[in-house]
């Protein structure tokens, strides 16, 4: 009920917005925009208005923050429900097929046909097939990421150790328990614990695949209590227990963050992006980190994919206007404009090949430039792990379901993270969500 | 003669009361509109959810609608989650109605005494009540419960508890915490009313007639209390019932589905897994429980607390 009620407010709300807007002068619009409440996004709504309003004064644009599993939430039940609350949202390559499938939002390649000055080609490959349907772009990357590991060089070397150039997740295991000192507050290193398929679940998904594990085989059986899907989810829960931060299973990619910067951790397994918020100018632990690419096993490479990239609602009643706004935050000149205002080491990363050919970037970024691109460069959407799998994605299963069972079987690790129930009856009663879900694909 | 007086009185009567019975229809002519407006608001989305409930009906996957029977009801009832958290919505709604209950009893009994600064007392204890359930969410979440940052592993960081992940590892305990503490304000009040409504007279003769405190408390003023704290109850238990902002914020149902209540496993059936059809077979579900549990609840809970009952007892 109380979501509901909500639901009304907020829709009374948008009312109010867009009469707002047409009240106002002719010509005048309003566009909504929502995005993820990460650090870069929130660098760009500091810089709308003097970079984008003072030269529209015609479009508003509205901002509406969210975390990662409420913006899902919200910005899904608007578009299947052809609500028209955003013009812009901000989605990933996991809804762009489904999403483009069901009319819910636009073909972008036909805004960028028209716009010389927006360099399709320059978008970095396989981002942008990632947003792609069919060859037509239906999102586009504000920032592209891979996963990687972030290590504080100053303490591995006090604790006398080195990074490998190909780190094994048991060589990462065993220097996090050395570098781990409940004491003193320090964690070994920081992995994500919180509830969400977009959260715990991306980087276990990615020990999975390289300990050899899948979520369904070739002709959708699902695999979750296999030997390899438990070894890879008992490595990962015993390693954020014994060397992980207390609390684990409130943590995501923002509490990580916070944590590195804190000095509460002394290395942080998560997505490439990182990098450009704790080695940042004004983080205090700026120019002390190092990155190795992430941790294998059995596979070559383990990094995952994501972008955060924005899309048009089919809904929305101002299209025109939502892709200049878009045509402007994922453009070259944006992240020129935000690294003369920021500082190059915070610029939206992964999204463009122009970026990586800046000197500017490569001087301020040079320590994780070259690992974010070889990382994303190395990435198979297709056969990320050791078998073949009937779905595309990395850290999560490229089909509509994925969004509720991926839900599901993350709050089960996060309840064996906490110690609430053992990693056996975690995947137990995962599988148990997981096999109807690979049935309906059988038949289907 | 007689009879005809008789009739004529008849008649009179008859016709008064036709006139009565048009008058009054008249006067509630002008209640129709917030009828009509309760009937749209409530009964026509209601029917609309039974007609949700028996289709086949996914937002993901809009082209494939069709009507679906009892297919929705089928899975519901064999849906171990949902039986979970059923159970989960009795134990966060009983458990906190009832410690609220017993700690606004303390608090209003403390308050009807004469104290410095009572209504400065009063404000801050109603605070809790007042503040937005979603910010006063927040605070507990982040401001008390932390593990690295949280006031409570501070405060009883001397005491050897430290890095207490409060909010996995006791997570229905923290939900009630949460709500028992929202709710206390608002037992509190009504009871208070109760207590400041008890005639002075009455408690006077009692004494007089050589009653102590505590059988003065027993006998008359729980007695007394009966109303209020039935009103309490029913009122509590509907909203209560309904407790989602808190879960939503701190636990998000987790972990596993330890505080995956009714009302929050409705949310995600239909927005996150956007199920619509099974979302409304389970409203209707719970509607039709709800109206079966307050009838008998009422019904037992006026009979414990009616005055023969609480004599018979105490």
């Amino acid at each position: 009920m109380a979501a509901a009620a909500a639901a009304v407010t907020v829709a009374g709300l948008a009312a109010c917005a867009s009469s707002s807007s047409s009240g106002q002068a002719s010509g005048q619009q309003t566009i909504t925009v929502a995005v993820v409440n990460n650090p870069q996004m929130i660098d760009i709504q500091k810089l709308t208005p003097k970079g984008f309003s003072a030269s529209h004064p015609n479009i508003k644009v509205k901002y509406v923050t969210l975390d990662e599993n409420t913006l899902r939430d919200q910005v899904t039940k608007d578009v299947a429900a052809g609500g028209g609350q955003f013009d812009v949202v901000m989605i990933g390559p996991y809804e762009v097929p489904t999403w483009a499938k069901n009319h819910w939002i636009d073909d972008l390649s036909s805004f960028a046909a028209k716009d010389a000055a927006y360099d399709v080609n320059d978008l970095i490959k396989p981002i942008r097939d990632s947003l792609s349907v069919g060859g037509k772009l239906y999102a586009s990357p504000f920032y592209g990421e891979s996963s990687f590991l972030m290590y504080r060089k100053d303490l591995l070397a006090k604790a006398g150790l080195t990074m490998p150039a190909h780190p094994t997740w048991d060589q990462v295991a065993a220097m996090a328990k050395k570098l781990n000192e409940p004491g003193k507050g320090m964690a070994g290193i920081c992995l994500r614990g919180k509830t969400g398929w977009g959260e715990n679940l991306a980087p276990l998904d990615t020990v999975v695949n390289t300990f050899g594990g899948q979520w369904y085989d070739m002709s959708w059986n699902a695999h979750l209590t296999s030997p390899a899907f438990e070894k890879a989810t008992n490595f990962y829960v015993n390693l954020i227990k014994a060397a992980g931060e207390p609390g684990a299973g409130n943590f995501s990619f923002n509490e990580c963050a916070n944590a590195m910067m804190q000095q509460k951790a002394a290395m942080w397994y998560d997505a490439t992006v990182g990098a450009s918020v704790i080695d940042a100018p004004g983080s205090p632990i700026a120019g002390k980190l190092g990155y190795a690419p992430a941790p294998v096993e059995l596979t070559k490479n383990s990094g995952w994919l994501w972008s955060w990239a924005l899309a048009i609602e089919s809904s929305s009643k101002h299209k025109d206007a939502a892709w200049t706004y878009i045509s402007w935050a994922t453009s070259k000149q944006y992240i020129q404009y935000a690294g003369k205002q920021l500082g190059w080491a915070s610029v939206p990363p992964g999204s463009r090949y122009s970026t990586y050919s800046n000197p500017s970037y490569k001087k301020a970024a040079g320590a994780f430039a070259t690992p974010t691109l070889n990382e994303i460069n190395g990435v198979n959407v297709s056969h990320p792990g050791v078998s073949p799998q009937p779905y595309v994605g990395v850290q999560y299963v490229g089909i509509p379901e994925f969004e509720d069972l991926g839900t599901r079987v993350s709050q089960e690790i996060t309840a064996a993270i906490a110690g609430q129930e053992t990693v056996a009856q975690a995947l137990t009663k995962s599988q148990g969500y997981a096999v109807p879900v690979g049935q309906a694909h059988k038949s289907g | 003669m007689a009879v005809l007086a008789d009739r004529r009185g008849d008649a009179a009567i008859a016709s008064a009361r036709a006139r009565d019975r048009r008058r009054n229809r008249r006067r509630r002519i002008p209640l129709l509109p917030a009828l009509l407006f309760t009937i749209v608001v409530t009964q026509i989305p209601f029917l609309l959810t039974i007609y949700y409930s028996l289709q086949s009906y996914s937002l993901y996957n809009p082209f494939a609608r069709h009507f679906a029977g009892l297919h929705n009801y089928t899975l519901i009832f064999t849906d171990p989650i949902f039986r979970t958290a059923l159970l989960n919505t009795v134990i966060l709604t009983v458990v906190p109605v009832l410690l609220s209950l017993l700690l606004g009893l303390g608090i209003a009994l403390l308050l009807d005494r004469k104290v410095l600064g009572r209504g400065l007392l009063r404000t801050l204890i109603v605070s809790p009540f007042l503040v937005m359930p979603a910010a006063a969410a927040l605070v507990w979440k982040f401001t008390l419960l932390d593990t690295q940052f949280g006031l409570i592993n501070w405060v009883l960081s001397p005491f050897g508890v430290n890095h207490t992940d409060w909010i996995n590892n006791h997570a229905k305990e923290t939900i009630i915490t949460v709500l028992t503490w929202q709710w206390t304000p608002f037992m509190m009040l009504i009871l208070l009313a109760g207590l400041q409504s008890q005639s002075g007279d009455v408690l006077e003769a009692a004494r007089v007639d050589g009653a102590g405190g505590w059988q003065i408390f027993r006998r008359m003023t729980l007695p007394h209390l009966r109303q209020y704290m039935e009103l309490g109850i029913v009122l509590g238990s509907i909203y209560i019932v309904q407790a989602f902002d808190a879960i939503f914020m701190i636990t998000s149902g987790g972990p596993g589905q330890q505080t995956t209540n009714i009302p929050y496993y409705l949310y995600e059936t239909a927005f996150r897994s956007f199920d619509i059809g099974r979302a409304s077979a389970m409203g209707v579900v719970v509607v039709v429980i709800t109206i079966v549990i307050a009838t008998f609840a009422l019904r037992t809970i006026s009979g414990l607390f009616s005055e023969q009952g609480m004599e018979g007892r105490l």
